[in-house]
């Protein structure tokens, strides 16, 4: 039994189904992300797990404790980050931080330490006096992170964490949240970013239309794609005369000429660059640069969700708007 | 402990966020005080003032909190700061009530502003404080309950704002404030005796005037009534509402 466990979790709001039958397990000090559109179904999971929703059916065991019956309990060791920062806006940084502390429990002077460490650890110190409502986008994000886990969380539920922000602070939350697993922290995360699942994520499951597609780790979820050897050759002239000869001698590859200065050796089995190389050289084309292309998790998920990854950005894009 | 640290920083953020606001405590004075100059105005002796001082004190404390409380509430909730309220390692009673109690608080402020007033212009050496105090103790606190189960009805803060006004102008007519109950048309009476307020300016009509209706006991025992039913008639809307 891992850290949480999810069993058979299921919510309707009258016909529609938003979460279909979801089962799956986190461990302890793992980072475990939910990976899917907008209306897949994430934001609804993390509030049934939190106690901000009710599930129609199903079982949730966080810690040993039925979140169902018992959330206050659960809600004492997680740390909730939300999609949309919601700190008071009329209180500055500090304040908001110590009143997110005291909800806890946490006596004052510890909070107002607490507080100060990791207004330094988001580098906002110098904004620590300043109105809520007064911060960028980007160090709205941190505070709200800050106030999720002031009080030394055991298992940390963030809903999409960079959403919306620059790229220096997503960076920065990024690095934060590696650095929470490293102190043993338990992540469950929910992204819409494919890049960013597959840089910090141990495990990543699948969501669409409410149901979890498939879970694993990148390499195992890598596995679903069939695997072509691909290599990208940068040349110095177009290789479209020595195509035919090319494939000729070597069977079992097909070219590929995407533009006027590179091609694409691609083959089922592992390709052997020594003797391509020199037969370019015999015909006088230079080449400067050999790249193995990859399949990518984007790949992986347009493969098995039958969503283009392009939704997923053009979502992405409307967010960050 | 650990509850009421919790409860204590939701009442102060509370009072400091809202309550102590230069707008709201110049509402919390003006209101009162233009009330009480227009209908001071109209009469003439210090026996009339006093008179008037339960329905005054009784408006001051209907207008303040049911106001303040369906607003900030909406108000939390469209931020959803509120969320950060039902995620705390805290019962929903504990937290329900931390918020009740500041709406109470600044009630019982707008109460006493007419009354200072009133002081020097009347005789007030006659008055039962005791019943007074408590008066506007259960007026504040049945109605913050009415406007907290305007709160979680409302959507958006002018829906808050539109609910407690539906609420309370009638309750000025039909709740005995300036005019007598017995003096309202028979088949309107049922209303007022519908609505808590009634009980809360009887009262207050025997601690300053002693012209009540009803003996203060039964009076306080319907409060209490009210004030329960209320308090869990939100707290299941809540649950049902605000925890999908």
């Amino acid at each position: 039994m891992g850290l949480v466990d999810v069993k058979n979790l299921n919510k309707s709001y009258g016909e529609f189904k938003a979460v279909n039958d979801l089962s799956f397990q986190i461990d302890q000090g793992e980072i475990f992300g939910f990976l899917g559109p907008n209306g897949a179904g994430k934001t609804s999971t993390i509030n049934m797990m939190i106690g901000l929703s009710r599930p129609t059916s199903g079982h949730i065991m966080i810690d040993g404790i039925d979140a169902i019956k018992d959330i206050k309990k659960v809600q004492k060791i997680i740390g909730i980050i939300p999609d949309e920062n919601n700190l008071y806006d009329e209180m500055n940084g500090f304040d908001n931080l110590c009143f997110c502390a005291s909800l806890y429990g946490i006596r004052r002077k510890e909070r107002e330490k607490r507080a100060m460490e990791l207004l330094e650890l988001f580098d906002l110190t110098k904004a620590a006096k300043r109105p809520f409502k007064a911060y960028s986008k980007g160090m709205k994000r941190k505070l709200t992170i800050a106030a999720g886990i002031i009080h030394n969380p055991k298992i940390l539920f963030l809903d999409e964490p960079t959403t919306g922000i620059d790229v220096e602070s997503a960076r920065q939350i990024r690095e934060l949240i590696l650095n929470l697993k490293k102190q043993g922290k338990t992540i469950f995360i929910t992204t819409h970013y494919i890049e960013e699942a597959e840089r910090i994520c141990d495990r990543i499951a699948f969501i669409v239309n409410g149901k979890i597609v498939k879970v694993g780790t990148v390499t195992e979820l890598m596995e679903n794609v069939e695997h072509e050897h691909k290599i990208k050759l940068q040349l110095d002239s177009s290789i479209k005369y020595v195509k035919e000869e090319l494939e000729n001698k070597f069977v079992n590859c097909t070219v590929e000429i995407p533009d006027e200065n590179s091609c694409l050796i691609i083959s089922k089995e592992r390709i052997a660059l020594s003797p391509i190389l020199q037969l370019l050289d015999n015909k006088g084309i230079s080449v400067y640069e050999a790249k193995e292309i990859k399949p990518s998790l984007e790949d992986v998920f347009v493969k098995l969700t039958g969503i283009e990854a392009s939704k997923l950005k053009k979502e992405k894009e409307k967010v960050g708007k | 402990m650990d509850t009421l640290v919790a409860f204590w920083n939701i009442l102060r953020k509370d009072i400091e966020n809202y309550y102590l606001k230069p707008p709201n405590i110049s509402w919390g004075i003006i209101f009162p005080l233009s009330w009480a100059l227009m209908l001071f105005m109209r009469s003439q002796q210090a026996v009339e003032i006093i008179e008037i001082l339960p329905g005054l004190m009784a408006m001051s404390v209907l207008f303040g909190t049911t106001s303040m409380l369906a607003v900030t509430i909406t108000f939390e909730r469209k931020g959803h700061s509120f969320d950060r309220l039902l995620l705390a390692p805290i019962s929903l009673k504990v937290m329900v009530l931390a918020k009740i109690i500041g709406s109470v608080l600044f009630g019982i402020f707008n109460a006493f502003v007419p009354i200072i007033f009133g002081a020097f212009l009347s005789d007030l050496s006659d008055v039962n404080w005791g019943f007074v105090f408590i008066g506007v103790l259960f007026i504040a606190f049945s109605s913050t309950l009415v406007g907290l189960v305007i709160a979680v009805s409302a959507k958006e803060i002018f829906e808050a704002q539109t609910y407690s006004n539906f609420f309370r102008f009638p309750m000025i007519f039909f709740c005995g404030l300036f005019f007598p109950v017995s003096t309202l048309p028979i088949f309107l009476r049922p209303l007022s005796y519908a609505l808590p307020l009634t009980y809360g300016v009887d009262i207050l009509h025997i601690a300053l005037v002693k012209s009540g209706t009803m003996s203060v006991w039964l009076d306080l025992l319907i409060l209490s009534v009210f004030s329960v039913l209320l308090f869990y008639i939100s707290m299941r809307n809540i649950q049902r509402k605000w925890i999908l």
